[in-house]
């Protein structure tokens, strides 16, 4: 029985709530398990805070939010700031590394970092940042499934952009898989 | 009957429940919405405003609560299934038309996403405090039903049972959801249409001038017409006999009055859905309801890890509140725990019908965000003691 907590943190416009739909819908649709996503919901707007909750579970989901995430994707400063103290004391910190130096981080903290803005300017669109992350999430952490995430990126962007974003969630897949091998998942 | 396929959107999604109680809406069949959108409901007539071009129908929005509150009536006469859609600021404003509703029987739904109250409260974060607003809130004497969702694959399902029992019963009938459950995505199956139960209107059979508007039925609901189709009609708020005609007298009083409270309260088993767990054999008894039934089922898990004979009854309809299956329960078990997002709401009808006979534990909350479960979790094992 495997139960991850997701938090993902960035600014308004970013795509971190998109981000958390396709994590959310790649678990619950594509790999048969149970995922519920819950947006931080205020007045956020362009550039402002913004964070997505996913609880990934083999299980029904009661408790809706995430307390105490085992992945926590930061794509601001802020972001880090703010989410940091609720790691989970082995989770793992995915971070954009021209964006957030991680500092004062729990020994147990497993923590990569990767450069996703200069990777998406690289591929044409810095707005597929939030897709890197994804396939970094992925590629890492293994809490979806490549095939899952995959079609989950297909079915969520929109129509003459699904290339350019499978491009950049394998670029995103890539970088994080040659950074580690098959970790287990964190089970707080 | 069963659904129109151009209202159902067949297949598995990763949608809100505000989202997913549209989509129920539109699968039981309903084709016009009057709204005057309000957080936390908002994305639920957003996408009733974006989809209803597609299948064949009307939303409008409102220049007010009020003005939306009754315009989905006049759809309703004129044959449509309708709804309106808001949250407590929005409900309070509607409460006039609510009574005309029960009152001339209009088979209305409406939804209403909780968020913290009184007044402009706290928009965007949950409650549950709405719950006996929708059943007093009208002044007068009547019967509502209300549904409480827990998920956004309850907020499809139970918008389509929603829209089944208004028409069944001709009352209003309330989706009583919460911000979380509203902004929350999970996975929805909607099924096909042909899986999907829709109850049409009570159409009579009479002819006109045979067809009287407020004749009851053996179950005390009287059939419907639409307005333009040859039948003489009057639908009036003042107090009226069968024919809908005005008769302010106390007979005429009693006769209504007592007819729209009992064709619910006598309905029985029809109206009664609590999703019992362990309940049987238990010490203690979790009676939860909406959001707050997820967050107590993580407390009753803790409570029998460590040893406590706990059972949950999750209300799926809350109104008309199932008084003789709480006494039913209260003769086998030692005490009642009732967490919900409100100062007691629900709790003082579990006591009512408990009568004294084991204690009730709230667990109250005064709202913007859900119990952290230890809390719930204290309550079952002082409870239990």
């Amino acid at each position: 029985m495997s139960k991850t907590e997701i938090r993902i943190g960035g600014l308004g416009g970013q795509g971190v709530i998109l981000s958390g739909m396709i994590l959310g819908r790649a678990a619950s649709i594509h790999d048969g398990r149970h995922a519920t996503l819950i947006q931080a919901f205020g007045p956020e707007a362009r550039g402002s805070a913004c964070s997505a909750q996913v609880t990934v579970s083999d299980v029904p989901i009661g408790y809706p939010y995430v307390r105490q995430p085992g992945i926590l994707i930061v794509m601001s400063r802020d972001a880090y700031t703010q989410f940091v103290p609720q790691i989970h004391p082995e989770g793992i910190l995915l971070y954009e590394q021209d964006l957030v130096q991680p500092e004062n981080l729990p020994a147990g903290v497993r923590a990569f970092g990767i450069p996703a803005t200069r990777m998406a300017e690289q591929l044409g669109r810095r707005l597929v940042l939030n897709i890197i992350m994804v396939g970094f999430c992925t590629g890492v952490t293994q809490v979806v499934s490549e095939a899952s995430a995959r079609q989950a990126v297909i079915d969520s962007v929109p129509r003459g952009t699904q290339k350019l974003n499978l491009d950049a969630f394998q670029a995103g897949f890539e970088f994080g898989r040659n950074l580690v091998v098959a970790p287990s998942p964190v089970a707080p | 009957m069963t659904a129109d396929p151009l209202g159902v959107l067949t297949g598995v999604h990763f949608i809100d429940g505000d989202h997913a109680a549209c989509e129920g809406a539109l699968a039981a069949g309903c084709r016009f919405v009057a709204g005057y959108p309000i957080t936390p409901s908002t994305e639920i007539v957003e996408r009733f405003a974006s989809r209803i071009p597609l299948v064949g129908g009307v939303f409008i929005q409102m220049e007010d609560e009020l003005a939306a509150s009754i315009a989905v009536q006049g759809a309703i006469w004129g044959g449509q299934k309708s709804m309106t859609v808001t949250s407590g600021p929005g409900l309070s404003l509607m409460m006039e038309h609510i009574g005309l509703a029960a009152f001339t029987e209009v088979p209305l739904v409406i939804i209403d996403v909780q968020r913290g109250g009184p007044s402009t409260g706290l928009p965007t974060l949950p409650a549950q405090a709405d719950m006996m607003q929708v059943k007093w809130g009208s002044h007068g004497d009547y019967e509502i039903i209300a549904l409480c969702p827990s998920s956004p694959q309850e907020c499809f399902d139970l918008t389509v049972r929603a829209f089944n029992l208004a028409e069944q019963w001709r009352t209003p009938v309330f989706v009583m959801m919460d911000e979380v459950v509203g902004h929350m995505t999970e996975r929805v199956q909607i099924p096909a249409p042909e899986a999907i139960e829709v109850v049409e209107r009570r159409w009579t059979g009479l002819k006109p001038g045979d067809y009287r508007p407020f004749q009851p039925a053996e179950d005390l609901v009287p059939d419907m017409v639409r307005v333009g189709d040859g039948y003489r009609i009057h639908v009036t708020g003042l107090t009226h006999d069968e024919r809908g005609y005005p008769a302010m007298n106390p007979a005429a009083q009693d006769k209504l009055v007592r007819r729209l409270a009992t064709k619910i309260r006598d309905a029985g088993d029809a109206l009664v859905d609590v999703r019992e767990e362990a309940c049987e054999d238990a010490d203690v008894i979790v009676v939860s309801y909406g959001i707050t039934s997820r967050v107590a089922q993580a407390a009753v898990e803790q409570a029998r890890a460590q040893g406590v004979r706990v059972g949950h009854a999750r209300l799926v309809i809350a109104w008309p509140f199932p008084s003789q299956r709480m006494a039913e329960l209260a003769a086998r078990t030692k005490a009642f725990v009732v967490p919900e997002l409100n100062l007691g709401q629900m709790s003082r009808e579990v006591e009512r019908a408990v009568a004294g006979r084991v204690p009730v534990r709230l667990i109250d909350h005064a709202g913007g965000t859900v119990h952290e479960p230890d809390r719930i979790l204290a309550g079952i094992l002082e409870a239990a003691r």
